[in-house]
Order: C-alpha cells, then structure tokens, then sequence
C-alpha cells in the first residue's frame, strides 16, 4: 500500500493531512528563518526568469533601441513587426517563407512519432515489470547504456539503414528515428511506473484467466494516466526541440521548425536583426512552452511517480 | 525459416519441451510487444556500435570503404590537441553540472518543501527552462552574454565602466558560461525529481529524528539523501546521458570557440565525420566516448542488475 | 509506314508535351549571406526563365559543419537533390567514385568547355575515369587584404600598398581605438594562413606545400614567415572583439571600425550589398599587394545521380541548370554579384569592378592551388583547428605552429 501513498504524496497541490509536506511546524510568516528562505528562492526565481523577459522583451523592440543597449528596460513602443516577420518573411537564401512551414513540418512529424513511441515504450515498459523473460533485463540494460551513447555514433549508419528501407529522407524515417532513441528513457518511465503499481492487480487478473493484451489495455493503462501524461509532454517537447534527426532524415520539404530557426538566425543577411532572432526564437519555444504551462502540474506527478521507485 | 522448424524437430525426439521451444514460446505474447525494443536494442544500439568499432580500425574517409589499419586512427586522435582539450573539457564540465545540478535541484526542494507559499508558482518558473530546447537555450544565453549589447553592454551604458561579464568570449571562463546555460535548463528537472523523493520519505522519520533532537540538516545530509538512492540514481542518469551528449548547446552558445577552448567530443566526432570526410578518425572518437560511457556505467549496471533478485 | 508515322507524330507529341511540362528541381547550396543569397537567384532567374521549369531553392545556413553533411548524407541515404553546390576541389571526389553522381560528359559535349575554361586545372577535381562530373562556376580566392578607407581617415594616413605598411600602421590604428585587423569567429581564420603563404612566401612555397605536399618546405624559412605573421597578428586580436559572421567583419570595414581582413572575395559580395564602394569605401589588395599569382578555387555545382524511374523532365532539367550555369550571360551575371571571377575567358568583364580587374589581371599569371581546393577536406579541417587554436592560444610558440603544420602536411593524402 505504500506505492499508493507515495503516488498521492506527489501530488502537486497536497490537500489532505496524509499528504502535507515536510519540515517543521508552520510559523509566522516573517521568521528570519522563512526570510531567507524567500529571498533564496526569490534570486534563483530571477535567474530561471531573466532570460524569458529578455527574449520577449528583445523581439518586441525595433534594432535602434535594441542597439541603444539595455537589456532590461522594456520596449518603449512594443512592436510585433518582428514576429510577423519571423513567422512569414525571413528569409534562408532564396526562400523567404519565415518559421511558418516549418512550424506545420514540426506538427507534422511530432504527432505520429509521439503517439508511436509512447505505445511501444508503454508496451515495452509492461512487458519487463510484469511478464518477464529470459534476457529481458539484459535488453533493457542495453537500451539504458544505449541512452547515454551520443547521437552522432549511430547516425552514419542510421542513414544507412533507412537507405536500406528506402525511407531516408522522408515522414516515416524521422518517426522511427525518434521512436528508437524515445525509447529508453520512456521504457525507464513505464517500467518503473508499472514497478510501482500493485502486483496484486495483475496476479488477480492473471488468475483469473486475462492475457498479455487484456491486462495491458483494461487494468494497466486505466491506472497509468499520469505516467502518459509526462511521456506526452517529455516526447512532445523533447521532438519539438530536436535539430539533428530533422535535419539529417525529414529531408528538405520536411524541415522542422528548429532547422529554419537556426536557418534563419544563422543566415546574416547585412546587419543581425536581434529582434528577429529573438522573436524566431520565441515562436519556436512557444509551442513546448504552452505544453508545458497547461500540464504543468501533471507533469511534475508523473516525473515523480516514474522516478521516486528507480 | 529454419529456426522456426528446430524447436518442433527437438520436441519430438525428447519428451520435454526443447530449450529453444521454452525460450521462444514462454511468454509468447510479451516477446512480440517487446519486439521493437529488441530490433532497436540489436540493430541500433548493438549492431550500430560494432559498426562504429569496426570502421573506427580502418582508413575510411567519406564511405566507409577503407582498409584496416589497426589502431591508427586512434593514434592521430590521442595526437591531436582538439580531441585532448574536448575530452579535458568534457570532464571539467560534466562534473561541475553534476555536482550543480544536483546540490542546486537538492537545495531548491528542501526549500520548497518548507511548507512555503506560492509552491506552484516557484516550481513552474524553476522547471519551464526544460521544455525549451538547447538551441533556444544556446540563442538566449548567447543574447545576454552577448559583450556590447547584453548584460556586459548594459551595465557599462548605466554607469558600471568596469562591469565584466565576457566569459564567452574569454577562453579560461567560457566553459562556466557554458555551465551557467546548462544549469539554467535542466536543474530545474532535478528539482522536481528531487522534491517527489523527500516526499517519498517516510513521515514516521522525520517524527522519530525530531524526537532523537537530530537537527534538521543532519537527517537530511545522514537519514533522508541515502534513502532517495533510487531517485538520485535516476537524476544521475539523466544528468549524465546529457551531459556525454553535450552538443547542441555548444554549437548554439559558442561553437566550440573562443579558439578550441569550448569543444567537446560530440562535435569531434561530427566535424570529423561529416564536414571533414574522415569516417575513420570520426568513429574512433566516438568508440573512445563509448568506451568512457561503460566505464562510469558498469558500476551502476552492477548495482542496478547484478545485485538485486527478480521482483516478481 | 504509315503505322511508324503514327508512332513517330506520338512520340513526338508526348515529347513535345514532356518538355513542355514544368518540372521542380531543387538545388542545394549554402549561399545564404546577402552577397550569396542575391548572386544565386542570378542563375535561379536564368534556369527558370530559359526553361520553364522551377527552381526549388534549399539553401543551408552554415557550410562546411552545416550544409555539408546534409548534402553528402542526402546523396550517401538515396534521396538526392537536383543539383548541389561544393567547393571545387575533393570533398566530392568519393562521391564521384562511387558513382552516384551523374556524368555531364554528354550534356556539354558540343559545348566544346575546355576552349573557353580560364585554368584546365580547374576541371581536374571533376574527372575521374574519363567522365565529368562537375562543373567549376567560379573562381575564388582568399588572396584578398581589405582595407577600411573610414578607418586610415581616422588616423590621418593613406591606406597602405601593401602588407608590410598594413602591419607598420597597427600601433596608430590601436591608438585611434581602432581594431587593426577584423576577424570573425570560427573557420574564417582557415583561409588566412594559405594567403600569407602566397603573399609572404610565394608561389614555390605554395606549390611545394599544397600540390606536392612537401613538408620540409613547412619547416623552411619561407614558411616561417607565415607563422610569424600569423603570431604577430594574433597580437592584435582579441576573442572579445570576434564578431559573429564574416559579414559582421564587413560593416565593421564600412564603419571604420575595423581597419583591415583577410578574407576571400565573397566578402566583396557583403560590402557591395551594404552599399560599399571599392575604391571610396573599402581597398583591395590582391595577394597582399606583394605577389603576382592569386591562389584560388571555388565553387562547383555537381549533379547526383537521380534514383531509378525519374522522370526524363527532371533529368532534361538537370542538363539544362548545367548547360546555363556554364553559360555567358549567367556567368556574367552571376559572378558580379557573387564579386568571384568567372571561369570562362571569353566574356567581357568590362563592367567588373577595380577589384576584379586587379584580379583578372592577375589571372593571367596563371593560378595557384589553394588549400580548399588541393587539399582533403580532412587535412583543411585538421589545419583549421590548428589555425583556431593558435590565434587564440599564445602559449602556442611559432615553433610548435610550425612543428604541427608540418606533420599534418605529412600525413595528407
């Protein structure tokens, strides 16, 4: 019962008395204690803040004030030329089409590579927990050391590969290439989750007859919410936000929004448009940004409930 | 298919269930869900890492069609200053993140599990930094840090003359402009994890330290961190298979320079590999940065796998 | 007969309509700065109006590290572009062993190229086994000074003739405030040593380093001076005064507040698209005004091989983009803007301006194989690291500088 109680300890507004937080008494507001506790948190709210206001801020200034040199003062008369500038007309080389292609390349391949890479991870995840085989572990060791391996080793023959299936440079190659390397982190989460979940469920349901599929998608999934719901937003932001696989496998009429950003920012033409920049930069974080905000909490539960049991 | 016939021939000669039919047919159903982690796990993580050893022993330049030449390639690579001054790089980095990332994500949960206000708001700021990518990241930090017109230019303009903060562009302090980036995406994510393991702990702890009169600091340094292994372990993971990867920070923030005294391995290995034609030399560096990787794994591997009893 | 009639009028008339058919070829290159961008779109406008077809412009934003893997990994991975831009030289030249780019000895046969290309040298990386397999552009050299008129108004004195008073006027430079030489981070540095080679040591010592390869000539005294001068002007630059690209390096010139570069011509591409003049706003110094030879390369477009079933429009349009890219009036076109010299001798360049005329002038002299064009991408990398470090690593002695450019000299292929 003790994995109940720790999955309710973590979640993120604690409303009951079993779930309150750590730590001494309550006590007046202004202890020096409470004061310093503040002001630490205050300074580093600072520092994870400064450079959200300075890139907002930035791409709503026109280049003569951006030139005049200070960061922190605000725009005097806020403009979002730079945004509409960033998102339909900056140009790389010949084609001035700004972010907004690559904006639906990234919608494009993030839904299908999410989708596919959480079901095989979360089947994956159930498999190792609850019907272990003979050198599962040793696979799932694998794909552990396999998350550490840095990128640039397997692409070479990765290209190689998709050549082989005829699918380089399309949809279908940046798919698999996400789900492959989506996989051992997933797999972690989704095995460490279903870790945590009662045995009982599964023994009752196995005694009763139910099999590999049955359990997964009546008694497993139901109880996984959370767990989903941090590998939506790990996946979604984390092949949002990725430039090497879109830029090696997508081929050219599917760059994601990442590959024009640094396109666009990379491309001098004449003087730098820092606000250009800025607002390029924005609209591509916006996005993982925004997933991040309305899932916030959701987010914080499920991370802690696939990695309090590691 | 000559494997699919085997098992049946066995079991007919021998009463019991062949070895090979037990293997493949015990649990049927989770070896076909798991398949496509056994293809990843032997095609790409196995079967593209032999690949990778094997064209790291020969002379290959843009295909990998060259010779065998023995250790050569590995002999050019510890010859040359880039790959030295990347891997010394590599380690002054990855153990300072380490350390940060975990004392910082450490300390800002304790805080924030002080039963404080506004726990919500301070968590959302320290952790929304993770959803953005390294290249938004590099872009950012590379904006403010930029010497004329960032914070460097902006303190000068409001009267600090002697304000200096020009660490990407000075060779001895870039690395920590690096690390101030780095820390700044992904030490909030620690402190998520960090703050669900102390509110793992046992309430009936903290009841019995308090009542032993141990001060709170020491419960947590000597009672609460040691039972958080599994959350740490996972941390150092994480931190850890990030920190091998540095790349597209790097290439964003201050692409490898000033001079080389920002490079790291992976862009060694993707220079050499792709820009420099030099398929070889590319690979042997990333067999090195494998080779380093299950070095520092095997310990935990042993710890995670080796130790421990099936939990079923 | 009259059946053969009927076939001949269909295939012509499916001919007739296949060549009338618009077809998309896309062509990737990494011209993506002003100059670049605005030289392009030259041939861009000529392949489109002369053909009806279109050109599907990709272009990628950071060359060797960036475009370059792109182009190679889409050629290697079966998923070619139309045509590509690289550097003429030998980053292609397994490519074009391996057989996956197209043979254009067919395309330009009745063109008759060797007659008109300035250097038969130029055509050399192309061949392989009789066929050719690209198509030379332009010509670059990194043999260029360029000087800020604005900056030598600053401190009262003429804008030097040659190296040896450029590196005389550094002290007052420094004391007007202004940044003697202006550098941009990064592989810009890499071009710098092959034109003090030229400039310094002359037209023996780049032959005997960069054809034959010859690493005594490297621990030569005439060599020596290249490293000299290369440490005397990582005196005056400083990591913090980097600026980000070339054409950052560009307006500082413009402004004056850089007085001088090293950098190869496509610079002067920037500087007219700033509104630069050359003559008023900026000098020029071919082979550092000391030599008489430039060293020079440049830029080749190849055609990769198109996967099995592609339709006949699509390879027809690849001949063509070859056939215009070689021809007259886009060559003129082209390299004005590009601020490159053509490859063909018989056009007139009357209209080009004072640096190129220095520079055709020069041409004459015949030219001289530049780093990127005779050596392995692999060895300019290797060079480039070595140039990177020790522009901004003065614990590097001359020696050391010279001690390692020698050995990679003597591993290169």
């Amino acid at each position: 019962m003790s994995q109940i109680s720790t999955m309710a300890s973590v979640s993120p507004a604690p409303t009951g008395a079993a779930v309150e937080p750590r730590g001494p008494r309550p006590k007046p507001f202004f202890t020096p204690r409470k004061i310093i506790i503040y002001s630490i948190l205050v300074m580093f709210s600072l520092y994870y803040l400064f450079p959200l206001y300075v890139m907002f801020t930035t791409s709503l200034k026109t280049m003569p004030e951006i030139r005049f040199g200070n960061i922190f003062s605000l725009p005097t008369a806020p403009s979002f030329d730079a945004w509409v500038k960033a998102w339909t007309s900056a140009c790389t080389g010949l084609t001035c089409e700004g972010l907004a292609p690559g904006f639906w390349n990234s919608v494009k391949i993030t839904i299908p590579s999410t989708i596919i890479s959480i079901f095989i991870a979360a089947v994956n995840g159930y498999a190792l927990i609850n019907w272990r085989f003979k050198g599962s572990e040793i696979f799932f060791a694998i794909l552990i050391f396999g998350s550490f391996i840095p990128y640039q080793v397997f692409l070479y023959p990765l290209v190689m590969i998709t050549r082989e299936m005829g699918i380089f440079g399309s949809l279908q190659a940046v798919i698999i290439v996400h789900t492959v390397f989506g996989m051992p982190i997933l797999t972690l989460l989704f095995r460490n989750y279903f870790a945590s979940l009662p045995q009982e469920l599964f023994k009752a349901a196995r005694v009763d007859g139910a099999g590999f599929w049955r359990i997964f998608f009546e008694i497993m999934l139901p109880m996984s919410l959370p767990i989903f719901v941090v590998a939506l937003i790990l996946q979604v932001t984390g092949i949002w936000n990725d430039f090497l696989f879109g830029v090696v496998f997508a081929g050219t009429q599917n760059y994601p929004m990442t590959v024009q950003l640094n396109n666009i920012v990379n491309s001098a033409q004449g003087t730098p448009e820092y606000n250009v920049n800025m607002a390029a930069t924005v609209l591509t974080g916006l996005v993982p940004l925004a997933v991040y905000f309305v899932s916030g909490k959701w987010f914080v539960r499920g991370v802690a409930a696939g990695a309090v049991k590691g | 298919m000559a494997d699919t016939a085997l098992p049946l021939e066995a079991g007919a000669k021998v009463n019991r269930p062949s070895l090979l039919k037990r293997i493949i047919l015990h649990n049927l159903p989770a070896k076909i869900a798991a398949l496509p982690m056994m293809v990843t796990v032997l095609v790409v993580f196995v079967g593209c890492t032999l690949w990778t050893i094997y064209y790291s022993f020969t002379n290959s330049k843009l295909l990998p069609t060259g010779k065998f030449v023995g250790i050569e390639q590995y002999e050019r690579l510890f010859a040359t200053s880039r790959w030295n001054v990347s891997v010394t790089n590599l380690i002054t980095y990855g153990v300072l993140s380490l350390i940060f990332t975990l004392v910082v994500g450490f300390i800002l949960a304790v805080l924030i599990d002080q039963k404080i206000r506004f726990e919500s708001a301070f968590r959302t700021i320290m952790l929304y930094p993770f959803a953005l990518s390294f290249i938004v990241t590099g872009l950012v930090w590379q904006w403010i840090m930029n010497p004329t017109l960032g914070l460097q230019g902006t303190m000068r303009n409001l009267g600090w003359e002697n304000f200096t903060f020009d660490w990407i562009a000075n060779p001895r302090m870039v690395l920590y402009a690096l690390l101030i980036a780095g820390l700044w995406q992904g030490t909030g994510f620690c402190m998520v994890l960090m703050l669900a393991g102390l509110r793992g702990v046992d309430e009936e702890i903290w009841k019995a330290a308090r009542i032993d009169g141990i001060p709170t600091w020491r419960t947590y340094v000597s009672i609460v961190v040691p039972m958080m292994r599994g959350v740490m372990v996972t941390a150092v993971v994480i931190i850890g298979s990030g920190i091998v990867r540095l790349y597209d920070l790097v290439v964003a923030l201050t692409n490898g320079g000033p001079g080389i005294s920002s490079e790291v391995p992976a862009k060694y290995v993707y220079n050499y590999m792709f820009s420099g034609g030099n398929i070889g030399q590319g690979l042997a560096a990333a067999t090195m940065m494998l080779l380093s990787v299950i070095i520092i794994l095997i310990p935990w591997a042993y710890l995670e796998f080796g130790g421990k009893g099936r939990r079923t | 007969m009259k059946k053969f009639a009927v076939v001949a009028a269909m295939a012509t008339a499916l001919m007739g309509t296949t060549a009338a058919m618009a077809v998309d070829l896309e062509v990737t290159h990494w011209w993506t700065s002003a100059g670049e961008a605005a030289a392009i779109a030259e041939f861009a406008k000529a392949f489109e109006a002369e053909t009806g077809n279109t050109w599907v412009d990709s272009a990628l934003a950071g060359s060797g590290t960036g475009a370059n893997p792109v182009i190679i990994s889409r050629i290697i991975g079966g998923d070619p572009m139309g045509a590509t831009q690289m550097n003429t030289g030998r980053d292609a030249e397994e490519l074009i062993q391996a057989g996956l780019m197209r043979d254009l000895t067919d395309v330009v046969a009745d063109m008759d190229i060797e007659s008109f290309y300035v250097d038969a040298s130029l055509l050399e990386p192309c061949r392989f086994e009789g066929g050719l397999y690209c198509l030379p552009i332009n010509i670059h050299s990194w043999d260029w000074l360029w000087l800020s008129t604005a900056a030598y108004e600053k401190i009262g004195q003429p804008v030097p003739k040659d190296w040896n008073e450029y590196v005389a006027s550094w002290p007052a430079l420094q004391d007007a405030g202004v940044l003697p030489f202006g550098l941009a981070t990064g592989w810009p540095i890499s071009g710098v040593p092959g034109v003090l080679m030229s400039g310094l040591g002359g037209s023996d010592l780049v032959l005997a380093i960069n054809r034959d390869k010859d690493a005594s000539a490297v621990r030569g005294p005439e060599f020596r001076k290249v490293a000299e001068a290369l440490d005397s002007l990582r005196q005056v630059i400083s990591p913090d005064m980097m600026v980000p690209s070339f054409g950052d390096v560009g307006t500082q010139l413009l402004e004056g507040t850089a007085a001088g570069n090293i950098h190869g011509d496509w610079l002067q591409g920037d500087l007219q698209v700033a509104g630069g003049v050359p003559g008023e706003n900026y000098e020029c110094l071919p082979a550092l005004g000391l030599g008489d030879q430039l060293t020079g390369g440049g830029d080749s477009f190849y055609f990769p091989k198109l996967p099995e079933g592609t339709d006949q429009a699509v390879l027809d349009a690849q001949a063509d983009l070859a056939r215009i890219l070689i021809s007259p009036e886009a060559q003129l076109n082209f390299n004005m803007v590009k601020g490159s010299m053509p490859i063909r001798t018989d056009i007139d360049l009357a209209a080009a301006n004072p640096c190129m005329q220095k520079a055709l002038g020069m041409l004459g002299n015949g030219l001289l194989p530049s780093g990127d064009f005779a050596l392995t991408s692999d060895t300019q990398q290797q060079l480039q690291d070595l140039s990177i470090e020790f522009i901004d690593d003065d614990s590097i002695t001359v020696d050391d500088y010279v001690e390692r450019y020698a050995s990679i000299i003597e591993s290169a292929e």
